[in-house]
């Protein structure tokens, strides 16, 4: 028998997530283990250029700026997919998060009074900046927003923070187990009791019992092959959940693409980069965004932008290169100083990993996979649908503040908003139920994953993962990718049908002990395709487009049809997803236009109010749990029409 | 113009007691713009999938796939096989625990650095989410976030001379960090607390001031300056002692 780790939480991640709940939990005396692929501060959020929108209004820009603008903000930029009553408790609480980390150690940078110089909307201004404000938080442009928000630390807001996250557990003595990889959840009777995880270093199986589980495995991007994801992201921990044959993904057709991925390598460089007063270029040079956008130019939401880019390279003015065709960005203007301080890590990706000077030459890029608005769906408190005891929060979650579109700045400050608030949940049930350690359901749940082993060393080989991985990725970037068609939807499901029995003809042939990188590669592999899988089957029934989701036979936001969240399960021995639906959630600003992107509406067919009424129970019967304050306490109703001019 | 690459790679599974370290030859044809992040998942994926190594950021954020190219201990993911000569020698980071091929063991090693430098914000202070942010100059603000950018690659210890010799040597990384806490105001430990967990050989006095690890740091960090702060710091506190 292997070994058997008892703790009171267990948190499966150690990204800024995963390590926000395991120092929630720690504070309160409470046994915590995380789990993690790599060491903690090695997790993709450490790669977080940008920064983190919170409501401060400390800038000059950013002034007048409260945390209903910042809920606006987000709710628009989600085309109306979020969850209102999810992003307001998210906006409200921005700010404390912010402060708290600046207490524990964040040197984010800070308001220097009297005149300051930025690009805004191509060109060169001076703004004053409140000498009142001198020392305060200060803020740089996001895409998507009304006012300067995104807090930041020059361009390594992410490393900053980790850090910071992760000192503080490791001041509080939290046990962390790294190059650990869970493969399964253990529950019995709709009740998770913890996991089944192989270790990364000598290949053992370990069961770990807890009183509550948390996922905070991040996002996958991976699964599109060109991504600016970390190559660790690839969603392992979202498919365990869906293992469970009970637990549902929201949403996982909604995918962002950033405009800014480096070409060849996927690298990103930062939003940031536009916030500060970059420009997008085609390959006449010509500064194309203000034509289609000519309120927010290269500032419009994510979504917008990467559509405008790839319309303006459909219509031939992309440059073409061995790698495909790309676009510029331009940065030039900026200056040295500029580059060497605020955006030297774009500096840096750009000199060793393209051979470029951005302070003489052009960028070049092109709208690149990026963030997984989809998830496992969780209720407010972050439980997870269907199951007692688990929880889920950061990218790996659908907790949804970001519905269609996330804005930039908002998923780093949602891992540690949503920390604070299920770290508190997590905490709360973890007190309330004991740790039921099972010998038994330990040796039921590792047997599964021995037998999965021994089924891949006794594969037919017809199939290779690099193959499989191949084609997913072609098929996920040709058909589901920034723009949508019926036609191509429909070829992409009947591929993955196709893939998911593929995935069972790969067979691992070096029997070496240890952590055996051909056996950890296929053990994952089936997972992938699964949540791709859930991607193509989702965009292929969502007969609309919102945010991201953009179908050419369907070109309009539909909202008297799918003012909805997609659900995926897949029941055990299921060849496919099964979808349903449920409500967004309460509505508080009914669905409206956006301000940029254009595009059509059908307006919803029965009133917000008569929409209202369904949420809380057709959610419930989706597998929604009690939460611990009723639905629409953390709303604050009507807020918003004070701020809408 | 293409040039056919020779990869000469360390081999050693320390799990599998048959294993035993030597060199393996692997052939890969160079393309344009070729890093070894790509040129090691080429080697996985079409010659030896047995081959183990760490990458995680590959963009030189995260500092995982540190490792000794013709000698050299930098990062892999950032290094273009064309800065480098047709014979490529690949081995681990000396010093860490081998996990495996290419991959060692800086988690663990940087961990412990953490806990012995209690590298965490020392304040009596509780958070207070209700009341504005404690102010800070801007120029405070970015100093203090220079000398934080280390990425535990560990090239900087893997380079070390004293390290070598010393295990509990905190190594360039580890002072590094001390200096990132002294230089915060937030931070209220003392010249003595300092002088205790500093001023010793594991500390600031173990080093020899060679330099290496100023080389090798492949954030370019301005280790020697940092360094030559906190032993300033150190020595003015033995004066007044
Ligand atoms: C290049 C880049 C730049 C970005 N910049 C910004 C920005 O400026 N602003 C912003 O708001 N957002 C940004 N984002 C998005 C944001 O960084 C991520 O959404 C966020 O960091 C995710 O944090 P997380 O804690 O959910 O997951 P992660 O930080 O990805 O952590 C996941 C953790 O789970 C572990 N794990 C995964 N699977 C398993 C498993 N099966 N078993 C055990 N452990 C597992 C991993 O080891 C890791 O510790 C950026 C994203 C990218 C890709
Ligand atoms: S200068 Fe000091 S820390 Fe740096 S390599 Fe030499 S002995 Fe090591
Ligand atoms: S100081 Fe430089 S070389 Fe040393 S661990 Fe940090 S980043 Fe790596
Ligand atoms: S893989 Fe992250 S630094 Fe090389």
């Amino acid at each position: 028998m292997s070994n058997i780790y008892t703790s009171d939480v267990l948190v499966i991640g150690a990204g800024l997530a995963g390590e926000r709940i395991a120092v929630a939990a720690a504070k309160e005396g409470l046994k915590v283990i995380i789990l993690s692929l790599v060491p903690p501060k090695r997790s993709h959020s450490a790669a977080a250029q940008g920064g983190m929108q919170a409501a401060l209004g400390n800038a000059a820009k950013g002034k007048g700026d409260n945390a209903t603008v910042h809920w606006l903000d987000t709710v628009k930029g989600s085309d109306w997919g979020a969850d209102q009553e999810v992003a307001r408790i998210f906006a409200d609480n921005s700010p404390i998060a912010m402060r708290e980390m600046a207490h524990y150690g964040v040197p984010w940078n800070r308001v220097k009074g009297g005149p300051a110089e930025y690009f805004i909307k191509g060109k060169k201004v001076t703004v004053e900046e409140d000498a009142a404000k001198e020392g305060l938080i200060t803020a740089r442009a996001f895409g998507g927003t009304a006012k300067w928000r995104t807090c930041y630390t020059a361009d390594g807001t992410g490393h900053s923070v980790l850090y910071t996250m992760d000192n503080m557990a490791i001041q509080l003595g939290v046990t962390v187990h790294d190059r650990m990889e869970a493969l399964g959840l253990i529950h019995a009777d709709g009740v998770c009791k913890g996991a089944v995880v192989r270790s990364l270093r000598n290949g053992s199986l370990s069961s770990y019992f807890a009183r509550a589980t948390v996922i905070a495995t991040g996002g996958y991007g991976r699964i599109y092959g060109h991504s600016t994801n970390a190559v660790i992201n690839e969603g392992t921990g979202v498919s365990i959940a869906l293992d469970t044959g009970i637990i549902p993904l929201g949403n996982m057709e909604a995918v962002q693409f950033h405009p800014t991925g480096i070409v060849p390598t996927d690298i990103l460089v930062t939003e940031g980069c536009r916030g500060d007063g970059g420009y997008l270029l085609d390959v006449d040079e010509y500064r194309f965004m203000p034509d289609y956008e000519p309120e927010k130019q290269e500032l419009a939401s994510r979504d917008v932008v990467s559509r405008r880019m790839k319309e303006h390279m459909l219509k031939g003015k992309g440059v073409h290169s061995p790698y495909g065709d790309h676009l510029w960005l331009d940065l030039r203007h900026l200056g040295a100083k500029h580059l060497h301080t605020k955006l030297r890590e774009v500096y840096d990706i750009c000199k060793y990993f393209i051979g470029i000077d951005p302070i003489t030459e052009l960028v070049p890029v092109r709208p690149t996979q990026h963030y997984s608005m989809g998830g496992i769906r969780v209720n407010k408190d972050g439980h997870v649908y269907n199951m007692k005891g688990l929880f889920s929060a950061g990218e790996a979650a659908c907790w949804d503040l970001h519905g269609f579109n996330r804005l930039g700045g908002n998923s780093l400050a949602e891992t540690i908003v949503a920390g604070m608030v299920v770290g508190k949940q997590v905490t709360a049930f973890a007190k309330a139920n004991p740790v039921e350690v099972s010998t038994s359901l330990a040796r039921q749940f590792e047997e599964r994953q021995q037998k999965r082993i021994d089924a891949l060393y006794a594969g037919s080989g017809r199939e290779s993962v690099v193959g499989i991985k191949r084609d997913m990725a072609e098929i996920l970037s040709d058909k589901v990718g920034i723009f949508r068609t019926g036609e191509g939807l429909k070829e992409a499901v009947a591929e993955f049908s196709k893939l998911i029995r593929r995935a069972d003809e790969i067979k691992v042939r070096s029997t070496i002990p240890g952590r055996n990188m051909e056996l950890t590669e296929a053990l994952k592999l089936k997972g992938m395709v699964k949540l791709g899988f859930c991607i193509a089957a989702g965009a292929e029934a969502r007969k609309e487009s919102r945010g991201a989701h953009t179908r050419d036979d369907f070109p309009a936001r539909d909202d008297a049809g799918w003012l909805n969240r997609t659900l995926a399960r897949w029941p055990e021995g299921a060849e496919q997803p099964e979808l349903s639906y449920e409500p967004v959630g309460t509505i508080d600003m009914p669905p409206g236009d956006r301000g940029y992107g254009g595009g059509q509406m059908i307006p919803m067919s029965i009133s917000v109010e008569d929409y209202n009424a369904t949420v809380d129970e057709l959610q419930k019967k989706n597998g929604k749990h009690e939460t611990m304050e009723p639905i629409n306490t953390g709303l604050k109703p009507g807020l918003w029409k004070k701020e809408v001019k | 113009m293409a040039r056919t690459l020779t990869f000469k790679i360390f081999r050693y599974n320390p799990y599998d007691s048959d294993s035993t370290p030597f060199l393996q030859d692997y052939k890969v044809e160079e393309t344009q713009r070729m890093n070894l992040f790509a040129a090691l998942n080429y080697i996985r994926d079409e010659l030896d999938p047995t081959l183990m190594f760490d990458f995680v950021c590959r963009a030189g954020i995260c500092g995982s796939c540190g490792m000794m190219i013709n000698g050299r201990p930098t990062l892999a993911c950032r290094t273009l096989t064309a800065d480098l000569p047709e014979v490529i020698e690949l081995l681990p980071l000396p010093y860490f625990k081998m996990l495996g091929d290419l991959s060692v063991d800086t988690g663990v090693w940087f961990r412990q650095m953490e806990e012995n430098v209690e590298s965490w914000i020392h304040t009596q202070k509780e958070f207070d989410p209700a009341a504005e942010e404690e102010r800070m100059d801007n120029e405070l603000a970015n100093k203090i976030y220079e000398s934080e950018r280390c990425i535990e690659c560990g090239c900087c210890i893997a380079g070390c001379a004293t390290a070598n010799v010393n295990a509990d040597f905190l190594g360039a990384a580890g002072l590094y960090r001390v200096g990132r806490f002294m230089m915060d105001p937030r931070d209220e430990r003392d010249e003595e607390q300092w002088f205790e967990l500093v001023s010793t050989d594991e500390g600031v006095f173990g080093c020899i001031g060679m330099m290496a690890c100023g080389d090798v740091c492949p954030k370019d960090l301005p280790l020697l300056e940092i360094m030559a702060y906190v032993r300033r710091k150190m020595s003015a506190a033995a004066m007044t002692k």
